[in-house]
């Protein structure tokens, strides 16, 4: 049976202004279920009329503990909760996750697959902007943003489903390489689909870049300066749409970005719409990325050779009897790494991306922690919304692109 | 390590008796409690490091005494480069100066290092839980804090357990 319990006010006395103690102003909950929280993303409002005085966002109810558990788990298995974090970018975590893991170990990864982690990952960001761009349209009364968006995005997900036989969590990449190469026909479907979306882009822009209702929702609203971001921890798009070129894919390239021209968007002003512009011009750089990647994919492994972190390909099992022992000492023990902590970072579809790994000299990790980039760009969102009107609460909140489990973990 | 890191981890020495460890090209500082607001100042203000990337803590139960650390991952935008400062805290009431107005990204970090940690963030300006419901017990991220798994009903002892578990009833 549910309690219900009287909301304590004396908790939030601190958080909202006194005036909502006298009955000038009215407290009002809005969420965890609701439409345009993007998920169950709790905001208490202090409203004068419909103009917003105060925003209290309420996490955690998403919370899986995934840190703990991974605590308890071996480094190789400790990855497939990596996908569950951020829902939207299944493949960047991994990516993330694996590259901590072989900081930590020292372990090399062959040039091909860090290619195809790119392009997948690259896929990702892109599948990642088609469900904002199409909750962004939702959330802003542009119905059919939504299905143009999914259907791109269902190509997308095709594609990985072909790969790994997932369409979500995937768990492709792994410490040292990927799970196994990529089918022969994975590069036509890359191809037909490079071959399509940039028609769709136009399109999309067709529907919203000038569209006069669009912009009168987005024009000047939500403003958000660059030192307030940086203070703030913001990363991502949303920085960028601030005026500030950081990438990190550029900053600190991982992966081999730095052989792949691309530019990074920027913008300087800052509101709501500038952040729509960032990602829909990212989506045209990622394509970019995707084509050279594939253009000089190189041959080889996929998976490094050293067998004392990474199982060996299933085929040799049959046939050798080391490949078996390493097999079975892998997942059942699993490889111990050196006591010390390392910090890894990627750019993900929101920001910066990091994994603080730490290991005892154990198999399993002493602590694992996420950055997570949505957990920052929320946390700046109560300074963006004050004075403006609740419909506009809405419009900002889709524009920061948050995905709750990356910000509750 | 890196040619632009060296001379601020050389002021950073000689100004508060650091100590550093390198591990895999990361450079870890360590600070006292007394000394890391000021450092954070300084790292931020003199050395342009414009970005506090992450906040966490790392519990080192039953090992190590001071039992946990405070960990601060810090990015200069500018210089392109990483600095970590770390600052080891005592288990007995964990204390620890709050960040917060040198890096307000530190408002929500330090709350969830309060709600995994316990370790509380004196002058912090809303300490409350950040992700666990109100009313937890315990600090799930310490290492003396079980995973969690469920009792194991059996037909000898269903209903004993079926009393002390938390799910709803009706």
């Amino acid at each position: 049976m549910t309690q219900i319990e009287e909301v304590n006010y004396e908790q939030y006395k601190h958080l909202v202004s006194e005036r909502a103690f006298t009955g000038e102003t009215m407290l009002l909950n809005m969420g965890p279920q609701h439409p345009s929280t993007h998920g169950v993303l709790r905001l208490l409002l202090e409203l004068d009329g419909e103009v917003i005085v105060n925003a209290v966002p309420d996490i955690g109810y998403l919370h899986t503990g995934i840190e703990k558990n991974m605590e308890a788990k071996t480094y190789l298995k400790a990855e497939v909760m990596s996908d569950r974090l951020d829902y939207m970018n299944n493949l960047g975590n991994n990516l993330a996750y694996c590259m901590a893991v072989e900081k930590l170990v020292d372990l090399d990864v062959p040039p091909r697959a860090q290619a195809l982690r790119v392009i997948l990952v690259e896929l990702q960001r892109i599948a990642s902007h088609l469900v904002w761009i199409g909750t962004f349209g939702l959330d802003l009364a542009a119905m059919s943003m939504f299905l143009y968006a999914f259907r791109e995005r269902e190509q997308i997900l095709d594609i990985f489903e072909m790969c790994s036989g997932q369409r979500m969590m995937t768990t492709f990449i792994r410490p040292g390489g990927l799970w196994r190469d990529v089918p022969v026909e994975f590069e036509t479907a890359v191809r037909n689909f490079l071959k399509i979306f940039p028609k769709r882009v136009d399109e999309y822009e067709t529907l919203l870049t000038k569209n006069p209702l669009f912009l009168d929702r987005l024009l000047g609203i939500g403003k958000l300066d660059a030192a307030t971001a940086l203070q703030h921890g913001v990363t991502g798009p949303m920085l960028r749409a601030s005026g500030v070129k950081w990438d990190l894919r550029k900053a600190r390239p991982y992966m081999g970005y730095e052989q792949y021209d691309f530019d990074i968007p920027v913008r300087t002003e800052g509101d709501t719409y500038a952040r729509y512009l960032v990602r829909v011009q990212e989506f045209r750089e990622s394509m970019k990325i995707i084509e050279q990647a594939l253009n000089k994919l190189p041959m080889g492994p996929v998976r490094s050779d050293n067998r004392k972190f990474v199982p060996p390909p299933r085929s040799e099992i049959g046939i050798s009897m080391e490949s078996l022992i390493h097999h079975f000492k892998l997942w059942t023990e699993g490889f111990s790494a050196p006591k010390g902590s390392v910090y890894s970072a990627v750019e993900s579809p929101r920001g910066e991306l990091g994994v603080y790994l730490e290991g005892d000299g154990g198999p399993k990790p002493h602590r694992v922690h996420w950055r997570t980039p949505s957990f920052d760009n929320l946390s700046v969102v109560p300074k963006l919304v004050k004075g403006h009107l609740v419909a506009d609460l809405v419009a900002i909140l889709a524009s920061t692109d948050i995905v709750l489990g990356d910000i509750d973990r | 390590m890196n040619q632009k890191l060296e001379p601020i981890v050389k002021a950073l020495q000689e100004q508060f008796g650091a100590t550093y460890e390198e591990f895999r090209g990361e450079v870890h500082l360590f600070v006292t409690t007394e000394q890391i607001i000021e450092a954070l100042t300084l790292l931020r203000d003199k050395y342009e490091f414009e970005l506090l990337s992450t906040m966490t803590a790392s519990d080192y139960y039953p090992q190590m005494t001071p039992r946990f650390h405070v960990i601060y991952q810090m990015s200069s935008l500018a210089k392109n480069i990483t600095l970590q400062l770390r600052v080891p805290v005592n288990g007995d009431q964990p204390k620890v100066p709050t960040a917060t107005r040198v890096y307000e990204t530190a408002n929500w970090r330090e709350r969830e290092i309060f709600d995994m940690f316990g370790i509380e963030f004196e002058g912090h300006p809303d300490p409350r839980r950040i992700l666990m419901p109100e009313g937890t017990e315990g600090h799930p991220l310490r290492k003396d804090f079980p995973l969690g798994y469920e009792e194991p009903q059996f037909t000898f002892n269903f209903e004993e357990i079926d009393l002390r578990k938390p799910y709803a009833k009706e």
